[in-house]
């Protein structure tokens, strides 16, 4: 089974600032990390290749420096990792970021299937895994909380919901986004972070996938971030008390005032 | 301090500090409340490869020695230390195989150890042979192409939880300590079976345990090494094993220490943080120079056997008692430190206090480890 794990090196939630002339992330002096739900696909993928055989790719797109999340992925079990990087690439979107990932991937080989976390810490948008699958015209189920089985040619899959959960059987080659509860993710193991120390990480650069300039970076995104800001704390609150009862009648009559 | 690791003793520090920090911590007072052996632990640590370090590379592992031992060792007993007695007495429960075991045991036996799909125990003490190894009574008899052993080996560390034991048994009692030999038993052979489960005061989360061998046959060649070896090939093992047992101290104590140092620091009293009073302070300022002061002769130690000196049995007799007392003198005042709170099961320094207390007594207890010191020493100076 030939695995793809898509990756983004994310700044660590613990330290998130806005650069307030562009509003967008500040990247400098912030610590960078494996975006969390990638680190639950790659896991995914690793125990999928280690049940069924096969190789696991991760595949990132970012600046030079995003080769250490790829470095991580070998030592976390990946196979290989391969960088899409290019000055040209910057200011992209989803839109773009989703196009440009599609033409690395038929650039780089063809897989069976394709992991995605469900979304990345920073951007929250949780737009690149499907916006993948329609660009590479693959079925695909997102907020994935467990691989069932993998049966003649196709995949089950739990698809996690608000009340319990949906049971999806896709073909492959498929592409999947995956929450935090469909695995606890190994501590990366000795032998890998040596092999991941001496990895030969490849760049492919816009040339190299054979992108259109258009449709990349800041030119092929169609999103403009007019402004972020915090939300201003609002002042008005009422803390209702007293047993459940009367707390909704409570509730129920200062509702009432605002009809 | 800097003590110039190279970047594979780096990256194995690193790797235990992650599986102590993301996978033991986290669970660590659950195991000790319940009394609960953790499998899947040991499942994280075979995954990482921590078990390998010490197998000979030819066995599918790393190569390491003493001192990577030491090194994950020391990380692992910051998390727990009955999880990381788990790991070491797995590592003591197979060198016998690795001093004196002959290529087809090493075959049979290291790829699984260095994979973690198979654990080891070590099995020497019995009920009337503890400080005095060569009390033993469990014999072991050939009959014809199989050896039948007999006796009960007691406190035996991840009895009931491993699939090898190599066991102590006397081949000739008529000789005592060298009418001893080392054999391996492994789970589920006819006669061997396991008995009383153990209610420790520390390191619950560890299995401890009676091993029985009623008339337990074995095949001929799990003989370990010659006839009649046995207790050299046992003195040999716990040179080689004791600094892991001092790292315990070592990780144990900074972990104290650290603990220690957050809640002075946090902690108000007379309108100012208790590290601002010198009492407090000279208490920590203590704390953390016996810490570093027994991980330097841990280290040492550890480094020292690693050459293979023809005598290695003073430093590392010395370094499992220095590092192993400091143990429970740091993890105490660390009790002492967070007062009140220390006393309770909230905070992590209760349990390290009641864990540390084992690191005196097993292993050879600190007594034994200061004969042993003595011993050498009237050598010496002879």
């Amino acid at each position: 089974m030939e695995l793809l794990v898509c990756i983004k090196q994310v700044p660590d939630a613990k330290d998130v600032r806005l650069d307030p002339r562009t509003n967008t992330l500040a990247r400098e002096g912030v610590e960078s990390i494996m975006n969390p739900f990638d680190r639950h696909a790659l896991e995914e993928a690793v125990r999928l290749k280690e049940a069924h055989g096969g190789t696991v790719t991760a595949l990132s797109m970012g600046p030079p420096q995003a080769e250490a999340v790829l470095r991580e992925a070998i030592a976390c079990g990946a196979d290989r990792g391969v960088l899409v990087s290019d000055r040209a690439f910057a200011g992209a979107d989803t839109w773009a970021t989703s196009y440009t990932l599609a033409r690395a991937i038929d650039t780089i080989g063809s897989f069976d299937l394709i992991l995605c976390g469900k979304q990345a810490i920073d951007g929250d948008t949780a737009q690149v895994g499907p916006g993948l699958a329609a660009r590479m015209n693959l079925p695909y189920v997102t907020c994935v909380q467990k691989t069932r089985d993998v049966v003649d040619g196709g995949i089950e899959v739990e698809r996690m919901m608000d009340d319990g959960y949906d049971v999806v059987r896709l073909p492959l080659p498929a592409l999947l986004t995956v929450v935090k509860d469909i695995n606890e993710p190994r501590v990366p193991s000795l032998k890998g972070k040596m092999k991941a120390r001496k990895a030969d990480i490849p760049v492919l650069s816009a040339a190299d996938i054979g992108a259109e300039e258009a449709c990349i970076g800041l030119a092929g995104s169609p999103t403009r971030v007019v402004n972020v800001f915090s939300p201003e704390p609002r002042g008005d609150r009422k803390i209702f008390t007293g047993t459940a009862e009367e707390q909704v009648d409570q509730l129920i009559e200062h509702l009432r005032d605002f009809l | 301090m800097d003590y110039f690791l190279t970047e594979e003793q780096e990256m194995i520090v690193e790797t235990a500090r992650e599986i102590a920090r993301e996978k033991i911590i986290p669970v660590r007072a659950e195991l000790d409340e319940k009394n609960e052996f953790a499998a899947s632990i040991l499942e994280d640590i075979a995954r990482a490869d921590l078990f390998g370090i010490f197998v000979p590379e030819e066995y599918g592992g790393l190569g390491g020695g003493c001192f990577e031992i030491v090194l994950a060792l020391e990380e692992l007993a910051k998390g727990c230390v009955g999880v990381a007695t788990t790991f070491a007495a797995s590592a003591l429960g197979i060198f016998p195989v690795l001093i004196a075991g002959n290529e087809e045991q090493k075959q049979k036996y290291l790829p699984d150890i260095a994979a973690g799909s198979r654990w080891a125990a070590f099995g020497l003490t019995e009920a009337n042979a503890g400080s005095d190894a060569s009390g033993i009574q469990t014999t072991a008899v050939l009959d014809g192409d199989e050896w039948v052993l007999n006796g009960t080996k007691q406190w035996i560390t991840n009895g009931g939880e491993a699939q090898i034991y190599t066991i102590v048994a006397l081949t000739d009692p008529s000789k005592g300590a060298r009418g001893a030999s080392i054999f391996i038993v492994e789970d589920g052979d006819p006669g061997f079976s396991y008995g009383k489960k153990e209610d420790k005061m520390g390191i619950r989360s560890s299995a401890t345990r009676e091993l029985i061998m009623q008339d337990c046959r074995i095949p001929r060649d799990r003989l370990v090494g010659r006839k009649g070896t046995g207790f050299i090939t046992v003195m040999k093992t716990l040179d080689v094993s004791r600094p892991g047992i001092a790292s315990l101290g070592v990780g144990l104590g900074q972990a104290a220490l650290d603990e220690a140092v957050t809640y002075a620091k946090q902690r108000v009293q007379f309108g100012k943080p208790i590290i601002g009073f010198q009492a407090i302070q000279h208490m920590l300022a203590d704390m953390a120079t016996q810490v570093e002061a027994a991980r330097a002769l841990v280290y040492a130690a550890a480094r020292h056997i690693d050459a293979h000196p023809k005598n290695m049995s003073k430093v590392s007799s010395m370094c499992k008692v220095f590092a192993t007392d400091m143990a429970m003198k740091v993890t105490v005042d660390a009790v002492q430190v967070l007062g009140g709170y220390g006393y309770m099961k909230e905070y992590p320094v209760e349990k390290m206090m009641r864990d540390a207390k084992i690191l005196q007594i097993y292993e050879g207890t600190n007594q034994i480890q200061r004969n042993v010191i003595g011993q050498e020493l009237n050598k010496e100076y002879a």
